[in-house]
């Protein structure tokens, strides 16, 4: 069986090279988008970027949520959880209701709006790669380990390991551990996380469940709701027939006493 | 006299034929440009005009249910007359917006694969079925109409006996997707304006709802009355009033509680765009239609019904696309504007929308009550007849 994997990327060993960025453009065959790989953004043909903060410098990509967005919200399930941890997409299934795009809590879907048969595309985790025993793309060509993939109980152990004995060059917090429901993909930094633009004030809570909230009450709003239409219509119909009757006994006694 | 009505009919007969050869092409380059030549979506603005206006569709369709529930559920036979314009209406709609839909998604061609590829945790999937579920219930509640009409008794009949099911279904079908246009903003909180945002969202959509479609009821009949002088009476309208300004009463009411229970009082005090839009839509779609009718002189007199169910539609309409633009502006950090081709491809199906509405109206009898049959159909008036002995 296949462990639960994820990526680490630690803010304070990345120094901007860019090397993420070709080897996942390669391994995915996307073309060239940007002359400056820092100031690309996520697009249909990039899945991860390297955005610069000053001396800091941030990846940005799907988190491959623990429980998905992405996965709960799509109509026709296109999007599933894989058993690696990996978000993964089916364009055959997809009808292109961007509800997805919509939902992300990481807003990282996105579309291939130049197409008539377009598809959503994302980070997939390099799952062919996983699946053949090698390791992301991006994590491989990585020169300082600052993208590291691995195993998840390993990688939160180095996580936690590297806050705990260096102190001073990390802000005290794993994003991703918990955020949105917690993910497999990991960022330790050296300041606050809004300031490199990660999305902050997540709820610890996974998305999903403020929907599920309201769909759970579907059940008996229909059971409850079907009995007491039904019971209203016999009601008010046993109500009109009464008054219905009884107007006709006046009408008998009025002929009566005519 | 005669020329004048002449003029002005050829005039808004131009007006539609623009419309539709607009559509018509902006719908061409839809299907064989891709949305992203012919639509101002982006990655950051995904959803647009299209998903707002089909809210809209089936927000204002909602007397459909409403009116079919009141008549034939609680048995109020005085609003009989409305039912097959509610019911004509609300088909009216949902056609446009499934059209609609069809021309939104990405992949029109997949638009059957909810059908057989199931996610029962997703809104949309669920939407996507009640959508599918009530329209059929629509067809089912009108076929008589149709049926009558070519004299064939024995569906009307095979009709008549399961139509009590049949509208129990429908009111349940549109509870359910009513409410879950609100449920798809669940799990945006960090995108949604605070101020429309809420754990309450599908019960505010589900509220505001019911206001909305039985003014547009009163719109109908206001602007049908003109046309064929054939409409309803305006004592049921004045009374379908009245539910309106309780409806928007008890929604005005819940939507302040919840906005302060929740602690977003700061929001309605400081000066933004979206605070400006959701006071107008406050003062327009409530405030305004509460006072308008709030005397019962207003409410017999025929044009400011009309105004009041004008005010009413207005504000739904502000609200939806606040809900679905306006409120997503600031957090998606673009200005969206619809494209030329979003609106005209809208505007024609609106337009196929009102001719076939005419149409139907035309040559089906849906506004079928004269005066005098409306009393024989009112139960108080039965009763009389009967007391008296006549
Ligand atoms: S980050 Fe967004 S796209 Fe990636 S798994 Fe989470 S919800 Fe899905
Ligand atoms: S756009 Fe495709 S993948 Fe995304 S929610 Fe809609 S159907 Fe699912
Ligand atoms: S895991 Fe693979 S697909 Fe994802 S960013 Fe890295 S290289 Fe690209």
């Amino acid at each position: 069986m296949l462990k639960p994997k994820g990526l680490l990327f630690d803010v304070t060993l990345c120094i901007g090279c860019g090397a993420c960025y070709d080897g996942c453009k390669q391994k995915n065959n996307l073309p060239k988008t940007n002359q400056n790989f820092l100031s690309d953004h996520l697009s249909a043909n990039t899945f991860t970027v390297v955005e610069q903060y000053g001396n800091n410098y941030a990846r940005k990509l799907c988190m491959h949520c623990d429980e998905p967005s992405c996965v709960s919200v799509c109509p026709v399930g296109a999007f599933s959880k894989s058993k690696t941890g990996a978000v993964l997409y089916d364009g055959n299934k997809c009808i292109g209701c961007r509800y997805c795009m919509q939902a992300c809590p990481h807003k990282v879907p996105r579309y291939e709006w130049g197409k008539t048969q377009p598809r959503v595309r994302k980070c997939n985790m390099c799952d062919d790669r996983i699946k053949d025993g090698k390791i992301t793309a991006c994590a491989e060509a990585c020169p300082t380990e600052a993208t590291l993939y691995g195993d998840m109980d390993k990688l939160i152990e180095i996580a936690k390991k590297r806050i705990k004995e260096n102190k001073r060059n990390y802000y005290p917090h794993i994003y991703g551990l918990h955020e949105a429901g917690g993910s497999h993909v990991l960022i330790l930094s050296p300041v606050p996380f809004e300031q490199l633009g990660y999305t902050p004030n997540l709820p610890k809570e996974p998305m999903p469940m403020l929907t599920m909230r309201a769909m759970e009450k579907i059940p008996p709003v229909v059971g409850v709701g079907g009995i007491f239409l039904g019971g209203m219509y016999w009601l008010t119909k046993r109500k009109n027939q009464i008054a219905k009757e009884e107007n006709e006994s006046i009408k008998d006694l009025e002929k009566h006493e005519n | 006299m005669k020329t004048d009505t002449l003029l002005k009919f050829t005039f808004w007969r131009v007006i539609a034929v623009v419309i539709i050869v607009a559509g018509i092409v902006s719908t061409y380059y839809r299907f064989t440009k891709g949305l992203g030549a012919t639509t101002n979506l982006s990655d950051a603005v995904p959803w647009g005009f299209w998903i707002g206006f089909d809210f809209l569709g089936v927000g204002l369709a909602a007397a459909g249910f409403t009116i079919a529930a009141t008549v034939h559920i609680f048995n109020i036979h005085r609003f009989e007359p409305i039912v097959r314009p509610a019911i004509l209406t609300a088909f009216i709609g949902y056609s446009l917006v499934i059209g609609l839909l069809v021309v939104d998604l990405g992949r029109p061609e997949n638009f059957w694969h909810p059908l057989v590829m199931w996610n029962i945790h997703s809104v949309m999937f669920e939407i996507t079925w009640c959508i599918i579920c009530y329209t059929t219930v629509l067809i089912l509640e009108f076929a008589p109409v149709v049926l009558e009409k070519f004299n064939l008794k024995a569906p009307v009949k095979l009709l008549k006996k399961i139509s009590i099911p049949i509208v129990i279904a429908g009111v349940l079908f549109s509870t359910l997707h009513q409410s879950s246009f609100g449920s798809l903003y669940l799990i945006v909180p960090g995108r949604l304006h605070q101020l429309w945002y809420s754990s309450l969202l599908p019960v505010h959509f589900y509220i505001s709802c019911i206001a909305a479609g039985l003014s547009m009821i009163i719109f109908e009949s206001y602007l049908n009355t003109r046309a064929f002088n054939t409409g309803l009476r305006l004592k049921i309208l004045s009374k379908l009033s009245v539910v309106v300004v309780i409806v928007l009463v008890v929604e005005f009411l819940l939507k302040i509680t919840d906005l302060l229970l929740s602690g977003k009082f700061n929001y309605l005090v400081t000066s933004s765009m979206e605070t400006s839009l959701f006071y107008l839509e406050i003062i327009v779609g409530t405030i305004m239609p509460v006072i308008i009718l709030g005397s019962k002189k207003n409410r017999e007199n025929k044009s400011w019904l009309f105004i009041a169910s004008v005010c009413v539609i207005c504000g739904f309409i502000l609200n939806r696309m606040n809900v679905s633009i306006t409120g997503m502006v600031s957090s998606s950090g673009v200005n969206y504007f619809p494209s030329f081709d979003e609106i005209s491809i809208t505007f024609m199906l609106v337009v196929f929308a009102m001719i076939a509405f005419r149409l139907v109206v035309q040559y089906f009898p849906v506004f079928t009550y004269s005066e005098e049959k409306v009393i024989e159909e009112n139960g108080i008036a039965e009763t009389k007849k009967l007391i008296t002995g006549e």
